[in-house]
């Protein structure tokens, strides 16, 4: 089944009524229905504690890590309609078709080559050449190859802030995810390493389908076909970029894409 | 052109902003001369300790000292069985200590849940780094020389010393853990790692360096430790060796060693202070030194190692 939608766009996932709740009681996210389109980047904006990283958390069940977490609502993925918050679904079953990239550059402290074969090794991979073939892949799917294709054994730490992040996303990709979620992945990067970042970005929608959360507006209307406004844990506003940033619906969207607020 | 500012600040203000910091630099410089003074004063006299121990025992630092058995005659006494004593018993302590103390610390950090009882469990490991070591060794001599059965044996001391370094490696374990950051071990699950594969793959690993450090702390303290040795029964003339540990044929490891009796580096020392001849005093000065030696050595060791995994691993 082929889910279709407004924009004509086939749905990867989508968030359903999606609620969800701190251990502390604390509601950060409230009603959110959203969808995600394959091959497309969907960008979440909105001010700082409005639940957008909370919501992209949700995705990889990252919550799940610390006890009292609660969610409410489902996030189905598409094809297999599988409602990836179901309690019978093992959140690392979730983490291995959906990956994620971090505000800040996160390496393991080992060597380049280790950090993207990591999680192969966790699939069970361990043939050398397989390992090799599918290093190098993902290197070059994060247009970091050519700078460390003589030093793999090197510390993954030796590497400048961006090339990093470039190996994180590398990290990423290595398992070839259906889903690929960044947290502001540029929030700790210089402009350079900012602009590599996002044109690497647009060439990954071709394989797979994006959700980022960004700070920058610029950011998000630059690389995102849609994009969706948050405030207070609720979805304002969803829709193509072109329109958010020139016709918004909302009147609180544009007070905030026009720097009225936030 | 430029604009020259003609008062910035009025005069007086600026002699009394300054008359201010020298004020509070003063602070600065009260408490750095009190450390030091403090810090000087104990090394040095920890320094005299010293020296005054290797000047007495000086005589006595021949290679016989430490190939020759006790003797009645203090200068034929030597201190064979203590040292291989003490190694014996170290190697026992560290194969119980060190998988029990980072399973403890792993579970306790990793998979217990937090409530209660794991904090009950906490209050009670760091209270037990603190416990006075004969409290251990009367628990040894009820548990496992009686209930057990083990006997005065080079098992029972290492078991012993075991328990008295179990609270360093967990609390050491738990602490060089919770350094981890969170965006690492978020990384780790995030590519769909299991508890388990985190834990071998990342925690542990990461916090080996603080985890050695404790290793080596607790059994540098083990080294020392005479109390609960005594209580157990350690023996004070002992002019025999332990079967030895390997043999030639097969199956080239054995374990009759641990069953027997022997004794450790104080308590050679202790027993030889408590004579009255002055020779025998001498000897008790040499084994001081050569105990506060490998107590250093294995410190230092231990501060080496911290410093070259630092290197390797900076958050």
């Amino acid at each position: 089944m082929v889910d279709k939608n407004k924009h004509n766009e086939i749905v990867k996932a989508e968030s359903k009524k999606l609620d969800f709740y701190y251990a502390d009681g604390t509601q950060a996210l409230k009603n959110v229905s959203l969808p995600v389109y394959e091959n497309k980047i969907t960008a979440l904006i909105g001010p700082s504690g409005c639940g957008k990283s909370t919501f992209l958390r949700s995705f990889n069940r990252m919550h799940d890590l610390y006890p009292g977490n609660r969610y409410d609502g489902e996030i189905v993925l598409h094809p297999d309609n599988t409602n990836i918050l179901d309690a019978k679904v093992d959140p690392i079953e979730v983490r291995m078709r959906i990956s994620m990239v971090f505000q800040k550059p996160n390496p393991f402290p080992k060597s380049i080559y280790e950090n993207v074969a990591y999680g192969l090794r966790v699939r069970g991979e361990n043939n050398a050449r397989t390992l090799d073939d599918k290093v190098e892949e993902a290197l070059k799917g994060a247009s970091l190859w050519d700078e460390v294709k003589d030093r793999l054994q090197d510390l993954a730490f030796n590497l400048s802030g961006g090339q990093q992040q470039r190996l994180c996303i590398a990290r990423a990709l290595a398992t070839e995810p259906e889903i690929m979620l960044f947290d502001e992945p540029t929030s700790a990067l210089d402009p350079i390493a900012t602009v590599n970042i996002e044109e690497l970005m647009s060439g990954l929608k071709e394989k797979l389908s994006i959700l980022i959360v960004t700070h920058n507006m610029q950011q998000a209307a630059r690389i995102s076909d849609y994009t969706a406004y948050m405030y207070l844990g609720e979805l304002i506003e969803h829709d193509a970029t072109d329109k958010i940033f020139t016709t918004p619906t909302m009147k609180e969207t544009e007070d905030y894409i026009t720097g009225k607020f936030g | 052109m430029a604009k020259i500012a003609i008062k910035a600040k009025n005069n007086n203000d600026l002699s009394e902003i300054r008359a201010l910091i020298k004020k509070h630099k003063k602070n600065d410089l009260i408490f750095a001369a009190t450390g030091m003074f403090v810090i000087a004063s104990l090394t040095i006299t920890l320094l005299i300790l010293f020296l005054d121990l290797v000047i007495d025992g000086y005589p006595r630092f021949t290679l016989d000292f430490f190939s020759n058995f006790p003797s009645r005659r203090a200068l034929k006494a030597g201190i064979l069985s203590a040292w291989i004593g003490s190694s014996l018993v170290l190697i026992v302590t560290f194969f119980v200590a060190v998988p029990l103390g980072i399973a403890a610390g792993v579970y306790l950090e990793e998979y217990a849940k937090k409530n209660w009882i794991s904090d009950l469990i906490e209050i009670n490991v760091s209270n037990l780094a603190g416990v006075p070591s004969i409290i251990y060794g009367l628990l040894a001599l009820g548990l496992f020389v009686y209930s057990f059965g083990l006997g005065q044996s080079i098992l029972t001391a290492g078991l012993t010393l075991a328990l008295l370094m179990l609270p360093i490696v967990i609390v050491s374990t738990r602490e060089s853990i919770r350094a981890i950051p969170v965006h690492i071990r978020e990384a780790a699950f995030a590519v769909g790692a299991t508890k388990w594969q985190v834990v071998i793959n990342h925690v542990i690993p990461y916090s080996y360096g603080g985890i050695l450090t404790g290793v080596i702390i607790g059994m540098a303290r083990a080294i020392g430790e005479t109390a609960p040795v005594i209580t157990i029964g350690a023996l004070t003339f002992i002019a025999f060796l332990p079967p030895s540990p390997i043999s030639t044929s097969a199956p080239f490891l054995n374990f009759e060693w641990l069953e027997a009796a022997f004794t450790v580096l104080p308590i050679q020392m202790f027993n030889w202070i408590s004579r009255p001849q002055h020779a025998f005093h001498v000897n008790a000065a040499a084994t001081g030194a050569v105990i506060i030696v490998l107590t250093a050595l294995m410190n230092g060791f231990a501060i080496r190692l911290r410093y070259k995994i630092r290197k390797k691993i900076k958050w």
